[in-house]
């Protein structure tokens, strides 16, 4: 039933907009959906580092404080210069020099505060944003298969890396401006009325004036960010197309319209972004302009206010320090406003990753009751009227019953779409029944835990996956523990060895993406070798034979012959010759087996078996 | 590589780039002259002496100074905002002619080309490393290039103000210089190496992704952690380094910034006791100095973008000065008769670097209204041979002829537009079915479409689809099963009524009935054309007109399957494996 509450979840995208595996890469931004929600959850990540966080903060205050009294002090040095300057008695050095010195100090310790608060909120952000890329990836492993059917791997792969990058980048850097920049803003306008409460009006007029622009800008770019992003994915998507199929593109003479294509979202692209970092571009300087106005209204409003005597001339050039200290961290502010809302976003998709609804939870054995099979496990199998269904509204295996003997091969055969693929879905419990229930030795594998099912579990898939490394690592994959010994055997079993000794580094050759150093067909034999080497009692070959040529397939069955033995092998694929020695043969017709038998009995009978022979030799041969 | 690559991207936007400088300039004297009239207003205004040597304020100088002040902010904000508006429009029109200009040099790559960067790196190119680039132009434009205006700029006015301080300068520029110099240099290989790191997280998350069955079907999750765990290490700590010398960065650049300050007082007051230097020229002095400064750490700043846009410039250069191994013709032939004829004539091919041929003297002829098969183990060049047909790559010996022509002199449209291909991938464009059927037709009918779905054996699943053919397929997902892929990339090429049909181990996916039907289809529709046929399956070959047997890159042998199994051991022998099948019958 559980099953069914997933199906509703919102995780599925509408298909046009789905991204192929690198589509959403670099598209970290768009427009937060519950941005406060998200922005308490962002900053709830830094929960376990909260007595640093408070270190940062009170560090960041000191030293601001201290920074903001720096303009002051040289102020009054400079009054020391104007009076000495007015009086005939001249400069009190004195007096100028010990000002100097505390202004130094005051500096320094400002500067030392500021280094401390830094180091420490780079060590915690960083600390922050390991544990959320952790997170993810211990997510990764414990979704259910069906998250990885209805999400695009390119925007899975973006949500690690581009929007925890964001979010590490708006932490970073929002944090420790937003609290410098706050900080600062009250300081200096607390100093400011401690020279002059006239002067201190005039330049907080600019506060509300500059929020407007700030805040009418940003709300504007936001809009315009949104579509730059919009349009890059757009753009990136049809880029991945375009590179995936080349070939295709070519000899299906689509270059010019695929160009064409291209050339007009790119045009979009370029109108949006150029939109977005025009309109953003105006906030600096506006600010800057906001400033200048400040500015100038305080050297013409103080120099008269000095020519009447009410305030000393010091005081004007300390004021005009903190005018500008004080737009700085205000325009600092309004650009952080995107960054910050970028950041928001990034973490909102991070987090609905970190929601998904991960796959039923392994059962919890006391000590005493292990659902574990006795040791001496041979590997019988058994479907007892056994249904499932991907989507909701479209069954796909109903009512289906077998038993897998020990040491025996059962071959499963039937059309495209008949749910071979699925059964072994099912048995490798990649997806959970709707009903009825699979047993392994007599224990329900619903009740064993993952890693036990599996681990007796050999598969070879219709996908070849290898990753990144060598033919060594690729092989014992399947058993890292194994020995060089037992790896050379699998390997020769599988008829890897023979091509392995042709590649100039051997076992050291480095398979990548896409190796062309070898061929589909060796690609499959490496995965074989792989399944010999995990040595277990149920062995899944899925199609796993299709790209190998006859010559090699043969071979490879004398080797699984040996292997099968006391096991119980599973045997998909759409060859007769492949499934000619299988012990049993299922015939599945629409999630159902319609027939089953060996390959004599299965022939005498007439049935869809012999209909699917017939259609093989279809043409008279003369062998 | 970056200058290179700025310098030529840049060639055709000289007016937008003379724009931004200028308006930069502009903005930035207006910026540089306020201190200056500040001075006057305090000198001549504030601090007038009067002829009596008593202070003698003068307040109609200093509204002269403050409105003269106030026109300059105006010009100054106008300049400002023309400078983003230019600096914006040449930066984002630079990043997308490099957009298009990778895309079109992509366009022209033969597979050669492609499997060497590999997909996934050639659209990081395009887009990621671009906006690399774009974003340094953009801040240059908008932060870099007013840097030197007003540091230049600085130190003249602040020389006009007093020549006795200007050592301080001389002192901290180079000083300030120095120190964020020698931090960035430092920050240079951690961001690098992070960049590296980046890709590797990347990596090992994708293999992950793509691998999901295999990891848990091999219980190899805490493999898989602990690989991942390592990398994540290692990112963070480059990015942990990298943020530590940030961190030093700023408190450092202001201990200078506001020593200096210091330093102007404190050396500037005996000159104004001795009358050398007049108050208020202290002041804009001392301005004058933190601006020069400001600017100087923000073009240093700015250089921290630069060794990641040096290494994205190297990635795009590189694609850009790759030339395709497929040249097309200087004269093209466009004139094909359309006679259908496949020839090979003594080709032999070789990867590049590559000691061994894959392909070494083949010699075939295929004419229209026959079928060649070819059949040979794995790695015995079947595929290579199919992909010289349609140019996706060079022999690099012998000739390739269609319709007589050799292909390196047929117009390259003219000649796609005689093949449909099956290739051995069934890649689907995401889009409806309909769409993608029509991906080499687009002109043709939903009555040709279902006509085509129905000879590659698609009709059925299609019709029942919830939308027919304007279902929505998705690039890689699960809507359509592998078979039902191949089977809408045969209609796929059948809707494009090709002379010649290539199908490249194209029935792998199908199982035996299906293919079998499927055969007997196009043997029935589809007439007067030219096949050529991979395949694995003797019995989708066994009716064949010609098959070649290919061993390691050679034809080992030929003749039709009859003739075959009288002549050839090795033909024997692959049959042999299939039929024995039918012997236990």
């Amino acid at each position: 039933m559980s099953e069914r509450a997933k199906d509703d979840a919102p995780v599925q995208r509408p298909p046009q907009r789905a991204h192929g595996p690198f589509g959403g890469m670099m598209l970290p931004a768009e427009k937060a959906k519950d941005f406060k929600g998200s922005a308490r959850r962002l900053a709830g990540l830094l929960g376990p580092e909260r007595v640093w966080v408070a270190l940062v903060i009170v560090l960041g205050a000191a030293s601001v404080a201290l920074s903001v009294t720096g303009p002051k002090i040289l102020g009054n040095a400079t009054t020391v210069i104007f009076e000495g300057f007015r009086t005939p008695d001249g400069i009190d050095f004195t007096r100028l020099h010990t000002i100097l010195f505390w202004v130094i100090g005051i500096y320094l310790g400002a500067a030392l505060l500021g280094w401390a608060q830094g180091l420490i909120l780079n060590a915690a952000t960083q600390r922050t944003v390991y544990k959320l890329r952790s997170r993810v990836e211990d997510k990764i492993h414990v979704l259910p298969l069906k998250y990885f059917d209805e999400h695009p791997r390119g925007d899975l792969l973006s949500r690690v890396t581009n929007d925890i990058d964001n979010i590490s980048q708006t932490l970073q850097q929002t944090l420790s401006q937003l609290f410098i920049s706050v900080l600062t803003v009250v300081g200096v306008v607390a100093m400011m009325f401690s020279i002059s409460w006239q002067l201190a009006l005039i330049a907080l007029v600019s506060i509300p004036l500059m929020a407007v622009i700030v805040m009418r800008v940003a709300k504007r770019s936001q809009k315009m960010f949104v579509a730059q992003w919009k349009n890059t994915g757009d753009l990136n998507a049809q880029i991945e197309e375009m590179y995936t199929g080349h070939a295709l593109v070519k000899v299906f003479g689509r270059h010019k319209e695929v160009g064409a294509r291209f050339a007009e979202k790119n045009d979009e692209l370029y109108k949006a972004s150029f939109g977005a970092q025009f309109v953003s571009g105006i906030i600096m300087p506006a600010t800057m302009f906001v400033g200048n106005l400040v500015y100038v209204a305080i050297a013409v409003v103080g120099g008269i206010m000095v020519a009447h005597g009410t305030l000393p001339l010091g005081d004007i050039q300390a004021f005009i320090q903190y005018s500008r200290q004080f737009s700085q961290p205000l325009a600092q502010l309004g650009s952080m406003a995107n960054l910050l809302q970028s950041g928001v976003a990034s973490a909102e998709r991070v987090f609905e990753l970190l929601d998904a609804d991960p796959e039923s939870a392994d059962p919890v054995f006391s000590d005493a009751a292990p659902a574990k099979s006795p040791r001496a496990h041979h590997g019988e199998l058994r479907f007892e009227n056994v249904a499932f269904r991907y989507v909701a509204d479209k069954p796909l295996i109903h009512d289906l019953s077998l038993v897998a003997v020990p040491g025996k091969t059962v071959a499963i055969v039937g059309p495209t779409g008949a749910g071979k693929t699925t059964l072994v879905n099912l048995i490798m419990r990649f997806y959970e029944l709707d009903a009825g229930r699979i047993t392994l030795d007599g224990v329900d594998i619903a009740s064993m835990t993952r890693d036990d099912l599996r681990a007796r579990t050999g598969m070879v898939l219709q996908d070849t996956w290898l990753f990144e490394g060598t033919i060594r690592e690729n092989i014992l994959y399947g058993r890292p523990d194994a020995t060089e010994k037992e790896m050379h055997a699998a390997a020769e079993a599988a008829y890897v060895d023979r091509f392995v000794h042709s590649l100039p580094d051997g076992y050291d050759t480095v398979l990548d993406d896409n190796a062309s150093n070898i061929s589909a067909g060796e690609k499959q034999l490496i995965t074989i070798a792989r399944a010999f080497l995990a040595r277990p009692s149920v062995l899944i070959l899925d199609e796993a034979t299709s790209s190998v040529d006859t010559r090699t397939e043969l071979l490879v069955q004398h080797a699984m012959e040996k292997l099968r033995k006391d096991r119980t092998s599973f045997v998909i694929a759409h060859r007769l010759s492949t499934i000619r020695d299988a012990d049993l043969i299922l015939v599945m017709e629409e999630g159902a087996i319609v027939e089953q038998g060996t390959h004599a009995q299965l022939l005498k009978a007439k049935g869809a078996y012999s209909r699917l022979y017939e259609a093989q030799f279809a043409a008279p041969i003369d062998a | 590589m970056l200058w290179k690559l700025l310098v030529t991207s840049m060639r055709s936007y000289g007016r937008l780039l003379w724009g931004v400088i200028l308006f930069q300039l502009a903005q930035s004297i207006a910026n540089l002259y306020l201190p200056a009239l500040n001075a006057d207003l305090i000198d001549k205004g504030v601090a007038r002496v009067g002829p009596t040597g008593l202070p003698d304020p003068d307040i109609a100088h200093i509204w002269y100074d403050g409105a003269i002040m106030l026109a300059l902010s105006f010009l100054q904000i106008v300049c400002a905002i023309a400078a983003v508006y230019f600096g914006a429009k040449m930066a984002m029109k630079v990043g997308r002619d490099l957009r298009a200009k990778i895309f079109g040099r992509v366009g022209s790559f033969s597979e050669n080309e492609v499997q060497k960067f590999g997909a996934p790196s050639l659209i990081t190119r395009t887009t990621n490393d671009v906006q690399q680039v774009q974003m340094l132009v953009l801040m240059s434009a908008t932060l870099m290039i007013s840097a030197p205006f007003m540091a230049i700029g600085g130190v003249i006015m602040a020389l006009q103000q007093d020549l006795g301080l200007s050592w301080i300068m001389v002192v901290a520029i180079p000083v300030l210089l120095g120190a964020v110099g020698a931090v960035i240099v430092r920050m240079v290989p951690h961001f690098r190496r992070m960049q590296k790191r980046i890709d590797a997280i990347n990596r090992v998350l994708r293999e992950q992704l793509t691998g999901i069955r295999v990891v848990r079907a091999f219980v190899r999750e805490p493999v898989e952690r602990e690989r991942f765990a390592r990398a994540n290490a290692d990112v963070t700590e480059s990015a942990f380094k990298a943020g530590r010398l940030m961190a030093t960065m700023f408190p450092v650049v202001m201990v200078i910034l506001n020593l200096s300050s210091v330093a102007v007082i404190w050396f500037g007051a005996p000159r104004i006791q001795s009358g050398e230097m007049q108050i208020g020229a202290l002041f804009a002095f001392l301005t004058y100095l933190i601006q020069i400064l400001m600017a100087v750490m923000m073009a240093t700043f700015l250089f921290i973008m630069v060794p990641r846009a040096a290494v994205a410039a190297d990635r795009i250069q590189e694609v850009l000065g790759t030339d395709s191994s497929v040249v097309p013709p200087a004269e093209p032939v466009t004139a094909l008769a359309a006679t259908g004829t496949v020839e090979f004539r003594d080709v032999s091919f070789s990867y590049p670097g590559a000691e061994k041929p894959v392909l070494s003297h083949l010699t075939f002829t295929a004419t229209r209204g026959t079928r060649t098969a070819i059949v040979g183990s794995t790695g015995s060049g079947k595929t290579t041979l199919i992909n010289l047909i349609p140019r996706l790559y060079d022999a690099t010996g012998g000739q390739v002829l269609v319709d007589g022509v050799d292909v390196r002199e047929a117009d390259l449209d003219t000649l796609w537009s005689r093949l449909g291909l099956v290739p051995q991938r069934p890649y689907l464009f995401s889009g409806s079915v309909a769409s993608n059927l029509r991906y080499g037709n687009p002109d043709a009918t939903d009555a040709e479409l279902w006509d085509a779905l129905e000879v590659a054996q698609a009709k059925e699943f299609v019709t029942e689809m919830p939308e027919g053919i304007e279902t929505e397929v998705s690039q890689g997902g699960t809507t359509v099963s592998g078979g039902q892929r191949q089977r809408l990339s045969i209609a796929r090429a059948l809707v494009r009524e090709p002379e010649i049909l290539i199908f490249d181990d194209s029935y792998s996916a199908l199982d035996t009935a299906t293919d079998a039907r499927l055969r007997a289809a196009i043997r029935a529709k589809v007439k007067d054309v030219t096949m050529i046929v991979v395949a694995q399956r003797v019995s989708s070959i066994v009716d064949a007109d010609q098959i070649l047997v290919l061993e390691a890159g050679e034809i080992v042998a030929r003749g039709t399957h009859a003739e075959l199994l009288k002549s050839s051991e090795t033909y024997r022998e692959i049959v042999s494996t299939q039929l024995r099948a039918e012997d236990a019958a």
